[in-house]
């Protein structure tokens, strides 16, 4: 087996004295989708956001691509091949669709400091290419405010896909959008990773969701992982079922 | 020695009052999320009517101990009823508006308190009466120390405990400490969301109202009281923590005295040490001493649709216009060129601080401290080095951008109204720079002599001059906007947590964005001398600033050519309107009420609406 993209080891934190994460490790690879999922306050997000930098873990290590990258900030994890979307989906309402992605790809080829030539001649044909890989070329040039909320999501895929990276970090990528659309979004996202050999974390809520598309799921709970393995292991898992059933919320 | 332990106590005496202003204002921020710009005219104004009512006040007859006591409370009540009719009449209508239109509503009202308590009480100082039973001095370490001052130093910390009872032991108290946290949630439990904030804001009023009654018996009421007290007290409430009373209140001990040894060590430039203080807290500590990250605020910018290119008419139009003002001048009077050579300066200074407001989503409230200092700038090397009018035009550029590389620095790193009071306050700083360090700057007296080189001096050449120059920094500006650093300047405003997560540093786009601004503020402020053939302070006033925003949102913060018929439509007015009336200020204030009120979009804003209702 190849070297993980991602691994991180012990990563805790804890807010005003109770451990939101405590001691969790973990390993993506190259095409994997891997689910992280447990209930509300489990400390999914907290996880999540030690992962890229949003949050500096007080104990652990998080390494990309064989490097230590932990407590870097957001912005230079992503200059190292890390994509993200949010659980709210954050995009850039006063532009065009185009212009969103020609944003992350001016900023991947370190032109935000050009001052001189119109951006709108910059790197069209590369965004128009990111927009088609979602299927939003038709949108290009909509203004992003008046998007459904399902082509919001895309876009935001789009954007994080623009620069190529090595992980995709979805915080759960289907909040908020219709049943219908939850599968075709997923589906799209577990196609591009496998051609393009993105290694893929993503929380999700929505079970059929997570034993649908991920090929393997990590289960947190109060901050400590308490199960691991293939959809079929985890749901077969007594402790899980626990979880999730009774017991373990109170 | 001796003199020390009287300054220390002299710090203390004046850190009382500033804790009661400052924590007027960061009680009224808690609840209504406003930073209130006019509570220092709410505090002149207890000065003033302090004044009165000792004097003629229903209690003055009295005389002695109750005029005296009876009159500074009434002077604190009063203030806070105005408080009350403020928020009543004015705020209740925008707490839902952009934070910018709120802080520009109040900024209104400071302009229409001035003029109006000059109308009232005239220009001259007055001196206010002693206070009973404090007159003379006592003996503390064998110094004679003015019992007066003793009685201050107490106000303070007896405020202080005064108010933790009213917020942690009464109803009221506990409510306003719930509305800070979670306003919706409170409305939510049935608390009468209005009776609260108008209390509140009464409260914070009275306390600004009682702080200016108490100077009476130290200093003449003046004028001045209002902008001077609102920078110490922005200053105050960034470094102890917008929202905390105990930061306040060590802030104000920390200023107080600061500024009575100040006097002793670096007497012409006390605001200046006051800066470096805060520099250094906020370099510690972002959010004040007891400050926490601000959670829940609203974001500074307002939805804007996507920057529209150049339509052809107005491409057209605009070619037109350029015509005229190529062909036209020779025909012109010289008092004619000359309006029209400012309002060009006008517009290149309103383009440069549209470019930070508008793309760039912060608030500048002192966007003149970098027009002064172009002008300055070319006006210092004119008169120590006998620099020539093409000099000092290449150079006041680069003076102005570093200047708003030094001041930007700080101020893009805070957000919303934390930046708006800083660049407020750096703005004063540097015009009691101007005004104090008399040696350097010529003072009130400003630089004089500044005058164009031999083949500019004609109005007709100096308005082809000024319109070669200003058309080209409005070019410049507009083609940033459009290349790819104005690209990552909407960025980081419409989402910085995007922004981010793609790379962009959004602290270095905005500050790069803001020594831009300065510096082509800085060219306009530099041929601005050069046609006044002198400068002054008031080139780095806040009316001036005050200009540069209302010529801004006049013509629409959201719209590229906004400025320049802000700034066109602006100067015309002011200039007709300067000629018919003195109060200036009364008429400017009661005129951004109304844009604020009734055309938030701006000029520009609504020809488009017009256009897309079409």
């Amino acid at each position: 087996m190849t070297a993980p993209v991602l691994e991180a080891e012990g990563l805790r934190k804890s807010w005003g004295g109770v451990a939101a994460v405590d001691g969790v490790s973990l390993s993506v690879h190259a095409g994997e989708m891997l689910a992280l999922i447990g209930p509300n306050g489990a400390g999914k997000s907290t996880c999540f956001n030690m992962l890229n930098g949003q949050i500096r873990p007080e104990a652990g290590r998080v390494i990309l691509l064989g490097r230590d990258v932990t407590g870097q900030a957001p912005r230079t994890v992503w200059r190292l091949g890390v994509g993200r979307t949010f659980q709210i989906t954050a995009t850039f309402g006063s532009m065009t669709v185009l212009d969103n992605v020609r944003m992350a790809l001016l900023s991947h080829h370190r032109r935000l400091f050009s001052l001189w030539r119109p951006a709108a001649l910059q790197y069209s044909a590369e965004a128009l290419a990111a927009l088609a890989r979602v299927g939003l070329q038709e949108q290009a040039d909509r203004p992003c405010a008046v998007l459904a909320y399902g082509d919001l999501k895309r876009l935001e895929l789009a954007i994080a896909l623009a620069n190529e990276p090595r992980l995709l970090l979805m915080d759960e990528p289907t909040a908020g959008m219709a049943p219908a659309e939850r599968a075709g979004l997923m589906a799209l996202t577990a196609r591009i990773a496998k051609q393009a050999g993105i290694a893929v974390l993503f929380t999700e809520h929505d079970m059929d969701v997570v034993f649908g598309h991920a090929d393997r799921i990590l289960v947190l709970d109060r901050g400590k992982l308490i199960a691991g393995g293939t959809p079929e292991a985890v749901r077969a898992d007594a402790r899980v079922r626990e979880v999730y059933l009774g017991g373990g919320v109170h | 020695m001796d003199s020390l332990i009287v300054q220390a106590l002299n710090g203390l005496a004046s850190a009382s009052s500033l804790f009661l202003v400052a924590a007027g204002l960061t009680v009224i921020f808690g609840v209504s999320r406003i930073v209130n710009f006019a509570h220092g005219s709410l505090y002149m104004l207890g000065a003033y009517l302090g004044w009165t009512l000792t004097a003629h006040g229903p209690l003055a007859q009295l005389g002695g101990f109750f005029g005296f006591w009876g009159g500074v409370l009434l002077a604190a009540a009063a203030t806070g009823l105005i408080g009350a009719a403020i928020e009543f009449l004015l705020l209740r209508r925008i707490y839902r508006a952009p934070e910018l239109f709120q802080l520009l509503a109040t900024f209104a009202v400071v302009l229409i308190v001035q003029d109006l308590t000059l109308l009232i009480w005239g220009p001259q100082d007055l001196l206010g009466p002693r206070a009973p039973l404090l007159r003379g001095a006592t003996q503390i370490f064998g110094l004679r120390f003015p019992r007066y001052e003793l009685f201050l130093i107490c106000v303070g910390p007896v405020m202080l405990a005064l108010l933790w009872l009213l917020f942690h032991r009464t109803r009221f108290g506990i409510l306003v400490r719930a509305a800070t946290q979670d306003r919706e949630m409170v409305a939510a439990l049935g608390v009468d969301q209005r009776k609260l904030f108008t209390s509140v804001f009464a409260l914070g009023s009275a306390l600004a109202g009682l702080a200016g009654a108490l100077q009476l018996p130290r200093e003449a009421v003046n004028l001045h009281m209002d902008m001077a007290v609102i920078v110490e007290a922005f200053v105050i409430v960034v470094i102890g923590g917008l929202g905390s009373l105990g930061g306040a209140f060590l802030a104000a001990l920390l200023i107080g005295e600061l500024h009575a040894f100040g006097i002793l060590i670096f007497p012409r430039i006390t605001l200046v040490l006051a800066f470096l203080v805060m520099a250094a807290v906020l370099i510690l500590r972002p959010h004040g001493l007891m400050g926490r990250k601000p959670s829940g605020l609203p974001p500074a910018s307002i939805a804007s649709p996507p920057l529209p290119g150049t339509p052809k008419w107005l491409a057209q139009a605009g070619l037109v216009a350029l015509v005229l003002l190529l062909v036209l001048p020779p025909f012109l009077g010289d008092y004619t060129l000359s309006v029209m050579a400012d309002m060009a300066m006008m517009v290149l200074f309103a383009a440069s601080l549209h470019l930070i407001m508008g793309p760039g989503g912060m608030a500048s409230f002192g966007h003149a401290a970098y027009f002064g200092a172009g002008a300055y700038g070319a006006a210092l090397l004119a008169k120590h080095l006998m620099a020539p009018m093409e000099v000092g035009l290449i150079f006041a550029p680069f003076a102005a951008g570093i200047v708003g590389l030094v001041f930007g620095w700080f101020c893009v790193r805070l957000s919303g109204v934390y930046s708006a009071m800083l660049t407020l306050a750096f703005a004063q700083i540097a015009w009691s720079t101007a005004f104090q360090w008399v040696e350097f700057t010529g003072g009130d007296n400003g630089i004089l002599g500044v005058w164009p080189s031999e083949w500019a001096r004609g109005k007709l050449v100096f308005w082809y001059l000024s319109l070669a120059l200003c058309g080209l920094g409005v070019v410049l500006l507009r083609r940033v906007l459009f290349a790819p650093f104005g690209m990552a300047l909407r960025a980081q405003r419409d989402s910085p947590l995007r922004a981010e997560a793609i790379g962009i540093d959004t602290v270095r786009v905005r500050w790069v964005a803001f020594a831009i601004a300065a510096a082509a503020a800085g060219m306009a402020g530099a041929l601005f001398a050069y046609g006044k053939g002198s400068v002054f302070p008031s080139f780095l006033g806040i009316p001036r600033s005050v200009d540069a925003l209302v010529m801004v949102l006049l013509g629409g913060v959201q719209t590229v050519l906004g400025p320049l018929f802000g700034a066109v439509a602006y100067t015309g007015l002011q200039e007709q309107l300067s000629r018919v009336s003195d109060l200036w200020r009364l008429v400017l204030g009661f005129a951004i009420l109304a844009l604020v009120l009734f055309f938030p979009g701006g000029l520009a804003g609504a020809l488009r609406a017009r256009e897309e209702r079409a």
